[in-house]
């Protein structure tokens, strides 16, 4: 891209931007917003499962008719629950979290001057926002927003006479996903190809920064497994309006019986899945990437296995593709297929396994600059192995069946993908915020936003884990139906308070994000003495990244703390820029 | 106008936070990467964020564990699903509490100090080895010993006389057909729904007629799914409108219920309610239970088995159950020789 007669006006520069830096914070701030609705409606959620049936000024000011008196109707509380999961899920940690960090690093990290198709990447970023526009106007229909769960299972989502969300919300619900899917592959595409192409002189694949070789598998995930996903919605589409019978049949409701016959519920959970599954590696994935890249560089150390880590990546994406059974155990699919399921399933434990092995192998003997991003890192690793064990219960398909389904799956994926990917993407904000804005974020902030952050997750969850093995299914507006979950409603107070402070300590990184871009102090160009290509750059964003060539790079990106043979730091400082030539009497790794 | 109210309020507890670290940030000289004492102070963090996690470990484990379900599953196959869980949950527990310490206690213990250099380490092909074939070989052992355990309780055809019960779900109700003196169950289609025929059934099957539907019995307000102990029960399970999910959590038991098909699920039940209530586990959860109503002041109640509906169904998903009676086989065998069958129904 060679436009240097191309005057850059305010609409393209910052709102129909080609550039890859200006998309990735477009990305961020749209997600940012996109999160603060999303954990909102979780906080009133959280109040009707606490203290259920009382009345809250807050519920009648935001829900309306919806929560008449304070207290929220059965469903609006499935209409919170289910746009609070599609919003986290796919808007804020699919698309906020590789549309950020994927846009902004694979540019800077490989050393190319933007992305392959810079037009495809604006026209990624404005589907991804009109999908958000229509997704959050579905909040204010009458019949109210879609209601039937994330997974929009039929015949609940399909039918208006099941449930009320069921018509104008779920049109609107599977609209806004078909424009979001779209964008999705315009962004992954975009990735693969820039990656495979734009590669800078020695930059060679075995070179690459963790975060460049997670973006780029995950994005190859996302390609494989999200237009099956848009092949369902599609299919449900044609069930809703067009009368056809792919996921329905034998249906009396309403006093009367539908016309379908033939269809399947369990072919639209398999197509789901399909896409349901790898998606939690499309979330988790770059905030492993993330994380690995802040570790290394905080811990002074190089990335421990990064070959391993590589090949454990790939597995995992493999393997991510062969589990999505392990969610249907007991929707009545052939017994012999659990098996198999279960086989594939435990399976990826052990790249997880090796990737946390090697992540504490990596601090090991450091010398650890705690920093927000580093903390963050640490709490990912430590949520990563909290709520990935559980996973060897939930992919068992014996043992899943008496939890399938409770708050025990809840607490599972909240650890496991929810918080993990969370920090692992507040690491990267605090890590890569000098290179977006050109300033520092405080940091007293950052700590006191981690620390609060990691308790109140650690709060809401772990204890939900019992709520769970109690036998109490999720989606339940309130449990004082069954006098057996009577002795939960203290757990719930707990859990809500926590989530309650974990929510507002949100405000404190609010606060911290928007100020510093404003009033932050100015950055210096490498603030946390990294490796990688982004720090070679001014810290002023121009056009192209490098203003004379691309820099050409002679070595990984993990020589950190690297001893020449007199037991000395390397050029006297303890990292070593991937663009310095090998020395002389020095051994590439 | 309120929800602005609210909005504004957090607008303005967000400018209250930059104020406040304005105000420390004045006297501090900001080092970029962590200083000494930041890492000093934020590494005891981290052993004491280790602390939480244990804390809450120990503290849910024994003083959390009252809330459960009772340790003695009620059927037999259930005892398989609970070793296996067991086993599983042992070997969480350690390798938490393992992982967690080495994570931390690394984390506390390398906290940058400066001037220290840190130690190039980037691979060591023997640790790579030992920590991909260890987790290897526990999760071999876990997947042989999960399968099998599937498959021993997913599979009822070797079963000797096994009742057979259709399960049919609604919203937002279980109904219920026991298959009556054949033992076979008539066929039924959404599509034969009409009058008080509610479940569907194809009267003209000759295996119909001597099907026996669930009804409320006399002196009792709801329905009650009685079954026989040391008996095979197979559940036949339909759908009337939309995905439910049959989930009986004692029985250690669940299965979906999809409309357009049938599903299958079976166990043969090994205690009865009575003997239920008398367990130590049931009766320390329905005391505490018992407390709480008390103090609230509404009706004790006893324990039951119960059918929860775990799969979104709409509006009242949160509310539908069955209870289920486990009798002695004699007890269970009178009961359902004095319910009515479809023919009875009929005639009368």
């Amino acid at each position: 891209m060679s436009d240097h007669h191309h005057k850059e006006t305010f609409v393209t520069k910052y709102i129909f931007s080609q550039d890859h830096k200006m998309i990735a914070k477009q990305y961020l701030i749209t997600g940012i917003i996109m999160g603060c609705i999303g954990v909102f409606m979780s906080m009133l959620f959280r109040l009707q499962l606490a203290y259920p049936e009382q009345s809250f000024s807050i519920i009648e000011a935001f829900l309306g008719r919806a929560g008449e008196g304070g207290v929220m109707t059965p469903d609006m509380y499935l209409s919170l629950v289910t746009i609070h999961g599609t919003i986290m899920v796919f808007f804020v940690l699919t698309a906020a979290l590789s549309g950020t960090f994927s846009n902004l690093l694979i540019p800077f990290q490989i050393g190319a001057r933007d992305m392959a198709s810079p037009f495809l990447n604006m026209l990624s970023y404005w589907l991804f926002f009109l999908a958000s526009v229509i997704m959050i106007a579905s909040l204010f229909i009458e019949t109210g927003p879609a209601n039937a769960g994330w997974t929009i299972y039929p015949p609940l989502s399909a039918l208006p006479q099941a449930i009320s969300g069921s018509g104008l919300g779920m049109t609107l619900w599977l609209i806004s996903m078909a424009i979001f899917i779209a964008s999705s592959l315009m962004g992954s595409l975009n990735y693969i190809v820039t990656v495979l192409n734009m590669r800078t002189i020695g930059m060679k694949m075995t070179r690459l920064p963790l975060t460049i070789w997670s973006f780029f598998v995950t994005a190859i995930i996302g390609v494989v497994s999200f237009p099956v996903l848009f092949a369902a919605a599609l299919l449900l589409i044609m069930d809703r309006s067009f009368g056809t019978s792919f996921f329905l049949s034998d249906i009396y409701i309403a006093g009367e019986v539908l016309h379908y016959k033939g269809g399947s519920p369990v072919l639209f959970e398999h197509l789901f899945w399909f896409l349901g599954h790898p998606e939690v590696y499309i979330v988790i994935l770059p905030a492993m990437g993330i994380v690995s890249e802040v570790m290394a560089t905080n811990s002074r150390k190089p990335i421990f296995g990064y070959r391993a880590m590589i090949i454990s990546i790939i597995a995992i994406a493999f393997l991510s593709t062969i589990v999505w059974g392990h969610h249907m155990f007991v929707t009545g699919m052939n017994p012999f297929l659990g098996s198999v399921f279960t086989f594939t399933t435990l399976l990826i434990a052990i790249p997880s396994a090796v990737k946390a092995f090697n992540w504490t192998t990596t601090i090991w003997k450091g010398n650890l600059q705690m920093n927000p991003a580093m903390l963050y890192s640490i709490g990912f690793v430590s949520t990563f192995i909290t709520g990935g064990l559980t996973g060897l219960i939930l992919g068992d398909s014996a043992i899943d069946i008496n939890v399938h389904d409770t708050y025990f799956v809840v607490a599972h994926f909240h650890l496991v993908m929810g918080v993990s990917a969370i920090f692992g993407m507040f690491a990267g904000i605090y890590h890569w915020f000098p290179k977006m804005y050109g300033k520092m974020m405080n940091k007293d902030l950052g700590y006191l936003h981690f620390w609060i952050t990691a308790i109140a997750a650690y709060g809401v969850f772990f204890p939900m884990h019992f709520v769970g093995l109690a036998g109490l299914p999720r989606r339940y507006y309130n449990n004082t139906a069954f006098p057996i979950f009577d002795d939960l409603l203290h757990i719930n107070k707990v859990m809500t308070v926590f989530a309650i402070i974990g929510g507002l300590a949100q405000l404190i990184f609010l606060a911290n994000f928007f100020f510093s871009i404003y009033k932050g102090k100015k950055a210096p160009k490498n603030p946390w003495h990294s490796n990688t290509l982004e720090w070679t750059t001014e810290v002023e964003h121009i056009h192209g990244n490098w203003a004379g060539e691309l820099p050409t790079v002679y070595r990984w990106a993990y020589d950190y703390s690297k001893l020449d043979s007199n037991g000395e730091l390397w050029g006297g400082q303890d990292y070593t820029v991937q663009t310095v030539p090998i020395r002389e009497g020095e051994e590439e790794f | 106008m309120k929800a602005l109210f609210y909005i504004i309020i957090f607008v303005v507890l967000i400018v209250a936070c930059w104020q406040f670290v304005k105000l420390l940030g004045l006297t501090k000289v900001d080092n970029q990467t962590a200083t000494e004492k930041e890492n000093n102070i934020n590494g005891w963090l981290l052993l004491g964020l280790m602390g939480f996690i244990y804390g809450l470990m120990i503290y849910t484990l024994f003083k959390g564990s009252v809330v459960l379900l009772p340790q003695l599953s009620a059927s037999q196959e259930g005892e398989h699903v609970d070793i296996l869980f067991k086993i599983t949950m042992g070997l969480i527990l350690v390798v938490q509490f393992v992982m967690q310490f080495i994570l931390f206690t690394f984390s506390f213990k390398f906290r940058g100090v400066n001037n220290r250099k840190a130690f190039f380490f980037a691979d060591s092909h023997k640790l790579e080895t030992i920590w991909t074939v260890i987790p290897t070989l526990v999760l071999s052992g876990l997947i042989i010993y999960g399968i099998w355990t599937w498959n021993h309780v997913m599979d009822s055809s070797g079963a000797e006389d096994p009742l057979f019960i259709e399960l049919y779900g609604k919203q937002f109700q279980w109904d219920a057909r026991y298959a009556g003196a054949d033992n076979q169950l008539g066929s039924a289609n959404v599509r034969f729904i009409e009058g008080s025929n509610t479940m569907g059934v194809d009267m003209t099957d000759k295996n119909a007629l001597d099907d026996i539907p669930l009804v409320v019995n006399e002196g009792k307000f709801v329905k009650e799914l009685h079954i026989p102990k040391g008996r095979k029960v197979i559940f036949k399970i339909r759908s009337q409108d939309v995905l439910h999910s049959v989930y009986m959590p004692h029985f250690r038991s669940q299965m979906n219920a999809v409309p357009g098909m049938v599903t299958e699920i079976s166990f043969t039940p090994s205690v009865t309610t009575a003997e239920m209530r008398e367990n130590k586990d049931t009766k320390a959860k329905f005391d505490a239970i018992n407390k709480l109503r008390e103090e609230k002041g509404e009706e004790p109640v006893e324990f039951d088995y119960l059918i929860l509906c775990n799969k979104i169904c709409g509006s009242s998903h949160y509310n539908m159950q069955l209870k289920i009676v486990v009798d002695e086989e004699a007890d269970f065998n009178k009961w359902l020789a004095s319910q009515k069958t479809f023919a009875q129904l009929i005639t009368k």
